[in-house]
C-alpha cells in the first residue's frame, strides 16, 4: 500500500471500528484514536516530502501512484502531492483532529456521527491527493453528501432548511461542475490520442481556446460556489449557523478551501487564455465577495453568522488571489486557505464551545463572560486578532502575500481592486472588535452566566492545537512559504507559457 | 567588525518578549508580584543594554568618518515574496533608532516601577505586567526594524498593545469603547501605511531602509517619474505612509481616539499614549526622511501643514477641557504637532536639516516630561480617586513630592529655561522661521497656549481651596515617588545634551547655536501664559467663567472638541452602519438569498402544478399510453413515408 | 396448413382480441375484469407468435416457445396480481381500479 492511499485507509479502517461500538464514550476514543493516527502519518508524510526534495527530488508530484480502475474512459486512480496539497492535507488532519475533540459533548447517535464526520474527511483527504479529475469530482462528492447527514440530523436551528438549501446549492454547483470536467476531458487530446482525466497532463496541452471560453466560467464557478462566491454564497451563513460545531469548523475550515483549490488548480491552470480573459469578471465578483462579505458581518448579532459572513469575506480574498495570475498572489491564496481554515475551525469550535455553555449565540444576550470563561474569552480574541490580520498569526502572512503579490500587477483595474479588497481588514476590525467588546467585555449581562465553566480539557486540547498552529504558521511562515512558491514554479511556468 | 560588537542588541526585545511570554502564559498561576518583578527586571535589563548600545554607539562605534553610519548587527529572513522583496527582522541602529532605544526602556521602566504602586491590588496585575513587556517588546522592534515591513509588523503590534491596555478595565464599558475606537481609527489609518508600503515597494523594489534611505541611489528618481492624478507615486506613497504616521500619532484629523485612550490606567497613558507610541508617526516620518526630503518634498509639506494646523488645534481644545488626562493628551497632540511641524520644514543636510534634529530632540525631551505629566496626574487620581479638575484644589500641601515634579514637568512643557523643553522648541520654531514664518507665529502662539493650559491644570489642581475628599489625600508611596523624581531629574537635565552631535538628517554631527530672539519671544509667552493662567486661577474669582461667557461660540467649539468625535459618529454610526452594513445585510438576506430561495420556490410551484398528472388512476395512465404509442405510430408512418 | 385458413383471417382475430383486451383495460372498473383483459392482450400476442412462426418459418420453433413463455409469464403474473387484488379487497374493502389511487403524487 503506498503512503498516499494510507491517507484515504486509516480514516476508513476508523469508521470500521467505530462501526462496532455503540457507546458514544468509545465512540469519540476511537475516532480520536484514528484522526491522532491520521495526524502523525500526515506529519510522517511532511518528513518524508521535506527529504525527498531535500535529496533533490524535484518531480513536480511526490508519492505518485497510478492504478487504471476503468480503462474504457481512461479513468485512473492516480494519486500525488506537491507541496500545495500536502499544505491543504496538513490543514485537514488538523481540522479534523480537533473537529473530533470539538465533538466531545455529543451523546445522540455519537456511532453515526462521529462515521458520517469521518467519511466527509475521508472525501477531503481523498480530493487533495487525487490528480485524476474523475476520482478527484468522486472524492468531492464523498465529502459534500455527508454534510446533508451531519446537519439535517445533528444540526440545531431551521436545519432542514439549512441542510437541504446547502446540499442544493452544492448539488447545482456540482452539475456544473462535472459539465466542466467532461468538458475538458473531451477536449484533453486535440491531436488525437486517448483522453484522459489528469489534470497534470491536461495542464501541459493546450486546450482549444473556444474550449476555454465555454468550460472555464463552468469550472470556475462550479468550484466558486463551494468557496462562497459572490453571489453563490447564500448556503454558507444558513448551513453554518445551522451545522453542529464539528461540522462547521471542517466546513468553513477544509471544504470551502476545496473550492478554492479546484479553482486555482483546475479552472485557472487548465484553462489560463479564458481565465485571463474572464479575470475581470470574477475580480469584480470577488472583491464584492471581500467588501460586502466583511460590511455583511457587522450588521449581524448571531455569533455564527458573523463568521460566515467573515468567511465569505476571506474566501473573497483567496477568489481574488487566484486571479491576478503571479505566483506570489497564488501562494498567498494558498497561505490564505491554510490560515482561513485554522482560524475559521478556531472560531467554530470555539463558539460551539461558548453556545454549549450560555445556550445562545446572539450576543446581544451575552456580555462580560470573559470574566467568567477567562480561557475561551482569551482565545476568542486570539482568533480575533489572528482573523484581522495581527501579525504573529497566520492571517497576515497570508494576507501580505496576496496583496504584495497583486500589487505587482501594475494594471489601474487591478489596483483599485486591491485597494478595495485591502480596505476589507480594517472592516474586519470592526466586526471582529464589535462582537468581543459586546460579548465578552462589558459587565456580566445575565447572572446565571456566573457559575458557567470555563473550558474543559478536551476543549482546550482543540483550541491549543489550533492556536499554536496558528501562531506557529504566523510566526515562522518561510518555510511553508518556501514549500509553495516553490512548488507552484513548474504549474505557473506551463501556464505562463500557454 | 564594528556590527559583531551589537550583536546582543537582539535580546533587548527578545528578553522582553520572554517576559511576555511566561507572565501571560503563566498568569493567575504565579502570584502578583513575581509577574511585576520579572516583567520589571527584563525591562530594567533591556535597558542596560541599551543604554551600554547607546554608549557604544554614540562614542565609539557609530561615528565613522565624521559621520553616523547605520549599522545591522543582526538580520534574519522572515519571509520571502520575491527575490527582491522579502521581510526581514533585523535590528538596525543609528542615531534615532539608538536614541528611541533609550527613551522606550527607560520610560517603560519608570512606569514598570511606578506601576508596583499605582495597580497595587488590582486584579489582573498579571495580566497588567504581561501587556506591558508585550508593548515594550513591541515598540522597541518598531524603533530596530530594518525595512518597512518589519516597522509595519511591530506597528500593528504596539496598536494591539494599545488596544489591550486601554482595555484593561474590561468591565467598564468606557474602556471597551475607548480601545476598540483607538484600534479602528489607528487600523484605518494603517491602511493608509499599507498601501503606501506597497505602493513605494512596488516602484522602488525593495522594503529596506538602507536601500530606500541612501542619497543619490536613482532608486527613487525612477519612482518619481512615474506620476499619478498630478503628484508622483512617490508622492502619493508617502503621504500614505504618513497617514499611518499620522493616525499612530494622532494627527488631525485622526486624532480623535488619543483623548479616549485615557480610559486606560494611568501609567499606560503615560507610557504609550504620551511618551513612546504615539510618537512613532514622528519616528516614522524620521526614519524615511531622505525619502521625503530627497523624493518627495510635497509630501513634507503636507506633513509639515498638519503638523502646525494640529499642534494649534489639540491647544486650543487642551483650554476648556477638565479632565485632567484630556488636557495631557490635547497637550500630547499638539506637541507631537510640533514634531511633525519640525520635520516637515526640516531640510536635508546637517545644519540645514535643523528642523530634524530639533524633532527628535523635542521627542526626547517630550518623552520625559510628558511621562512625568502622566506619571504626576496618575499620582493626583490615585490620591483623589477622579480624573475631574472640579474635584481637586488645594493639593501642594498633600501631595509635596508629586507637586514638585509636576511644577518641574509643567514648566518643561511651557518651555522656561534651563529646563528640557525650551531647549527643542527653541529648536522647533526657529526651524520654522527659517521655512515660512507663519508657521512659526502659530508655534510661538501655541507655545503661549501651552504655558496656559498646563498652568490653568497646575494651578486648579495643586492651588486654590481644598476640596471634599473621601479621605484624606496621601502623596505618592516609594515606588511611585522613585518613578517621579527620576523622570523629574530627566526633565532639568536632558535639556543640555548637545543633540546636534548626535542627531541630524545626514548624520553628520554640527554645532546648534541659542537663536536668541527666538528664545527670548518664546519665553515671553511662556511667562504671558503662565501669567494669564495664574492671574484667572490663582485667585478666587470668576475671570474664567466671564471669559468663557464672552466667547459662547469658541467655548461652546472648544469644549466639544470642535464636534470632530460627533463627526465621526455620524460617518460610522450613520453612513457606515446604517448606511452600508445593515442595508447590506438586509439585501443579502432579501434579495441574494431571495433569489436563491425564489428558484426553490418556483421549482416547487412547478412541480407542484404537475403533479396532479401522477393522479393514481392506473386506467388515465393507460388512455397516455395508448395515445402515445399511437401518436408515435401515426408519427413513424408520416416521416416514415 | 389448415384448409381455406389464410393468416389474414388468424391475424383478424388476434388483433380483436388485442385490442378488445386494449378496450377492457382501459373502460372496466372492477380489477378482476382488468387482470382478464391483461390476459385478452397477452393471448393476442400468443396468437400472433404462434401464425407467425407456422406460416413464415415453417423450420423454426422460437414463435412456439416464446408463446409458451408469454403463457408461463401470464401465469405468475396472474398469480401475483391475484395477490395483489385481494390484498387491495382487504385494505380497500373493494376492487374498483378508480378507489385504488394511493400511489398519486
Amino acid at each position: 500500500m503506498d503512503r498516499l492511499s494510507l491517507l484515504v485507509w486509516v480514516p476508513v479502517i476508523t469508521m470500521i471500528v467505530i462501526s462496532f461500538f455503540k457507546d458514544p464514550k468509545k465512540v469519540r476514543l476511537i475516532a480520536a484514536a484514528g484522526m491522532a493516527v491520521q495526524l502523525v502519518q500526515i506529519i510522517l508524510l511532511m518528513l518524508a516530502f521535506f527529504a525527498e526534495r531535500q535529496a533533490g527530488n524535484d518531480a513536480e508530484m511526490l508519492f505518485f501512484k497510478d492504478i487504471a480502475w476503468y480503462s474504457n474512459l481512461n479513468i485512473h486512480y492516480t494519486v500525488g502531492i506537491d507541496g500545495i496539497s500536502l499544505s491543504l492535507i496538513l490543514l485537514t488532519g488538523i481540522v479534523i483532529f480537533t473537529g473530533v475533540f470539538a465533538s466531545w459533548e455529543i451523546t445522540d447517535r455519537a456511532q453515526e456521527f462521529f462515521i458520517t464526520l469521518i467519511l466527509l474527511a475521508t472525501g477531503v483527504f481523498g480530493f487533495f491527493i487525487s490528480l485524476d479529475l474523475f476520482t478527484m469530482f468522486l472524492f468531492y462528492e464523498l465529502a459534500v453528501i455527508p454534510m446533508y447527514l451531519l446537519i439535517g440530523i445533528w444540526g440545531s436551528g431551521p436545519k432542514e432548511y439549512s441542510a437541504m438549501k446547502l446540499t442544493l446549492m452544492l448539488m447545482g454547483a456540482s452539475a456544473l461542475l462535472l459539465v466542466g470536467l467532461l468538458g475538458i476531458y473531451f477536449n484533453s487530446a486535440p491531436d488525437g490520442g486517448p483522453l484522459t482525466f489528469n489534470y497534470i497532463e491536461i495542464s501541459k496541452i493546450h486546450l482549444p481556446e473556444a474550449v476555454q471560453y465555454f468550460f472555464f466560467p463552468l469550472t470556475f464557478v462550479g468550484f466558486g460556489v463551494l468557496a462562497a462566491l459572490y453571489p453563490f454564497h447564500t448556503w454558507s451563513p444558513d448551513g453554518h449557523a445551522s451545522a453542529p460545531t464539528a461540522v462547521s469548523m471542517l466546513h468553513a475550515g477544509v471544504l470551502m478551501k476545496l473550492g478554492g483549490y479546484g479553482a486555482l488548480r483546475i479552472a485557472v491552470m487548465l484553462m489560463p487564455q479564458a481565465a485571463h480573459e474572464m479575470a475581470w469578471i470574477f475580480i469584480i465578483l470577488a472583491t464584492i465577495g471581500a467588501v460586502y462579505g466583511a460590511l455583511g458581518a457587522i450588521a449581524q448579532k448571531d455569533l455564527k453568522y458573523i463568521n460566515a459572513y467573515s468567511s465569505v469575506s476571506h474566501l473573497g480574498l483567496i477568489l481574488f488571489a487566484t486571479l491576478i495570475f503571479n505566483q506570489v498572489a497564488f501562494e498567498g491564496a494558498v497561505l490564505q486557505m491554510i490560515s482561513h481554515g485554522l482560524i475559521t475551525a478556531l472560531f467554530f469550535a470555539l463558539i460551539g464551545m461558548i453556545y454549549s455553555r450560555t445556550h445562545t449565540r446572539n450576543i446581544y444576550e451575552m456580555g462580560g463572560i470573559m470574566k467568567v470563561m477567562p480561557v475561551l474569552g482569551t482565545a476568542y480574541m486570539v482568533a480575533g486578532f489572528a482573523s484581522l490580520g495581527l501579525p504573529g498569526f497566520s492571517a497576515f502572512v497570508a494576507e501580505m502575500t496576496i496583496f504584495v503579490g497583486s500589487f505587482q500587477n501594475s494594471a489601474l483595474f487591478v489596483r483599485v481592486a486591491t485597494i478595495l479588497v485591502i480596505s476589507s481588514i480594517v472592516i474586519t476590525a470592526v466586526y471582529i472588535l464589535r462582537a468581543a467588546a459586546i460579548m465578552l467585555y462589558g459587565p456580566l449581562r445575565k447572572q446565571e452566566f456566573e457559575l458557567l465553566p470555563d473550558a474543559r480539557w478536551y476543549d482546550k486540547v482543540a483550541v491549543f492545537i489550533l492556536i499554536g498552529a496558528i501562531a506557529g504558521m504566523g510566526m515562522f511562515p518561510n518555510w511553508l512559504a518556501e514549500m509553495i512558491y516553490t512548488d507552484f514554479t513548474p504549474m505557473f511556468n506551463r501556464f505562463i507559457a500557454n | 567588525m564594528h556590527t559583531d560588537m551589537f550583536s546582543y542588541t537582539v535580546w533587548i526585545p527578545l528578553i522582553l518578549l520572554a517576559a511576555f511570554l511566561l507572565v501571560g502564559l503563566l498568569s493567575d498561576k504565579l502570584k502578583p508580584l513575581v509577574a511585576g518583578l520579572i516583567s520589571t527586571a527584563a525591562i530594567l535589563l533591556a535597558a542596560v543594554l541599551a543604554y551600554s548600545a547607546a554608549a557604544g554607539y554614540f562614542f565609539g562605534a557609530g561615528l565613522q568618518d565624521g559621520h553616523y553610519t547605520t549599522l545591522i548587527p543582526f538580520e534574519q529572513l522572515w519571509l520571502r515574496f520575491t527575490d527582491t522583496l522579502v521581510i526581514k527582522m533585523g535590528i538596525l541602529l543609528d542615531p534615532i533608532s539608538v536614541m528611541m532605544l533609550v527613551v522606550v526602556t527607560t520610560v517603560s521602566a519608570m512606569v514598570h516601577i511606578y506601576s508596583f504602586g499605582y495597580m497595587k491590588g488590582e486584579k489582573g496585575f498579571q495580566r497588567y505586567y504581561a501587556f506591558l513587556s508585550l508593548f515594550s517588546f513591541s515598540m522597541l522592534g518598531l524603533v530596530m526594524a530594518t525595512n518597512l515591513f518589519q516597522m509595519y509588523i511591530f506597528w500593528e503590534l504596539v496598536g494591539v498593545s494599545s488596544y489591550l491596555l486601554i482595555g484593561f478595565y474590561y468591565q467598564r464599558p468606557s474602556a471597551v469603547a475607548a480601545s476598540k475606537k483607538a484600534f479602528i481609527v489607528t487600523r484605518f489609518a494603517d491602511l493608509g501605511f499599507l498601501i503606501g508600503i506597497l505602493l513605494l515597494s512596488y516602484y522602488t523594489r525593495t522594503f529596506d531602509f538602507m536601500t530606500l534611505t541612501q542619497p543619490n541611489s536613482g532608486i527613487l528618481s525612477s519612482a518619481a517619474g512615474v506620476s499619478f492624478m498630478g503628484a508622483s507615486v512617490l508622492t502619493w506613497a508617502l503621504v500614505l505612509i504618513f497617514m499611518g504616521g499620522a493616525g499612530k500619532s494622532a494627527m488631525f484629523p485622526l486624532h480623535i481616539w488619543l483623548p479616549d485612550a485615557m480610559e486606560g490606567p494611568t501609567p499606560v497613558s503615560a507610557l504609550i499614549h504620551a511618551a513612546t507610541m504615539v510618537v512613532a508617526g514622528v519616528y516614522l516620518v524620521a526614519r524615511l526622511f531622505a525619502v521625503y526630503a530627497l523624493g518627495a518634498p510635497a509630501a513634507l509639506e503636507v506633513v509639515a501643514f498638519i503638523g502646525a494646523f494640529t499642534s494649534l488645534f489639540a491647544a486650543i481644545i487642551a483650554i476648556t477641557q477638565t479632565d485632567i488626562k484630556r488636557v495631557l493628551a490635547y497637550s500630547t497632540i499638539s506637541q507631537i504637532g510640533y514634531m511633525m511641524l519640525a520635520l516637515g520644514v526640516s531640510g536635508y543636510g546637517s545644519e540645514a536639516g535643523l528642523g530634524y534634529t530639533a524633532s527628535m530632540f523635542h521627542l526626547f525631551t517630550h518623552a520625559m516630561f510628558k511621562a512625568l505629566l502622566f506619571l504626576g496626574a496618575g499620582a493626583v487620581i490615585h490620591a483623589v480617586h477622579s480624573n475631574e479638575m472640579t474635584d481637586m484644589g488645594g493639593l501642594r500641601k498633600h501631595l509635596p513630592i508629586t507637586h514638585f515634579t509636576f511644577l518641574i514637568a509643567a514648566l518643561a512643557i511651557s518651555g522656561i529655561p534651563p529646563l528640557a523643553g525650551f531647549f527643542s522648541k527653541d529648536e522647533i520654531l526657529a526651524a520654522a522661521h527659517g521655512h515660512y514664518p507663519l508657521y512659526f507665529w502659530s508655534g510661538w502662539f501655541v507655545a503661549g497656549l501651552t504655558a496656559f493650559y498646563m498652568f490653568r491644570l497646575y494651578f486648579r489642581v495643586f492651588w486654590g481651596e481644598d476640596r471634599q475628599y473621601e479621605h484624606k489625600p496621601h502623596d505618592a508611596p516609594p515606588s511611585m515617588a522613585i518613578a517621579l523624581i527620576f523622570l523629574a531629574l530627566a526633565s532639568v537635565v536632558v535639556g543640555f545634551i548637545p543633540f546636534s552631535h548626535y542627531v541630524s538628517a545626514n548624520g553628520e554631527p554640527y554645532t546648534t547655536h541659542m537663536h536668541w530672539q527666538v528664545a527670548a519671544l518664546s519665553v515671553a509667552i511662556a511667562v504671558a501664559g503662565i501669567g494669564l493662567a495664574a492671574w484667572m486661577y490663582l485667585r478666587p474669582g470668576t475671570v474664567a467663567d466671564r471669559l468663557a461667557a464672552a466667547m459662547p461660540g469658541l467655548y461652546k467649539w472648544s469644549k466639544n472638541k470642535f464636534y470632530i468625535d460627533e463627526i465621526y459618529l455620524w460617518v460610522t454610526r450613520t453612513l457606515i452602519f446604517k448606511g452600508l452594513a445593515w442595508p447590506i445585510a438586509w439585501f443579502d438576506r432579501h434579495v441574494v438569498d431571495g433569489t436563491m430561495n425564489g428558484m426553490a420556490w418556483a421549482t416547487a410551484q412547478v412541480s407542484e402544478k404537475i403533479k396532479g398528472l401522477q393522479s393514481g388512476q392506473l386506467q388515465q395512465y393507460a388512455y397516455a399510453m395508448v395515445l402515445g404509442a399511437v401518436a408515435f405510430l401515426l408519427l413513424l408512418l408520416y416521416w416514415g413515408a | 396448413m389448415i384448409e381455406g385458413i389464410e393468416v389474414f383471417d388468424v391475424l383478424v382475430v388476434s388483433t380483436a382480441m388485442f385490442f378488445i383486451g386494449i378496450y377492457g383495460f382501459m373502460v372496466r372498473k372492477n380489477l378482476i375484469t382488468i387482470l382478464m383483459s391483461v390476459e385478452l392482450i397477452l393471448n393476442a400476442v400468443n396468437i400472433n407468435f404462434v401464425i407467425f412462426n407456422k406460416y413464415l418459418y415453417p423450420d423454426m420453433l422460437q414463435g412456439y416457445i416464446f408463446s409458451l413463455f408469454v403463457t408461463g409469464i401470464a401465469a405468475a403474473e396472474a398469480a401475483v396480481a391475484i395477490a395483489i387484488i385481494l390484498n387491495v379487497y382487504r385494505h380497500m374493502k373493494g376492487i374498483d381500479v378508480e378507489q385504488v389511487d394511493t400511489m398519486k403524487y
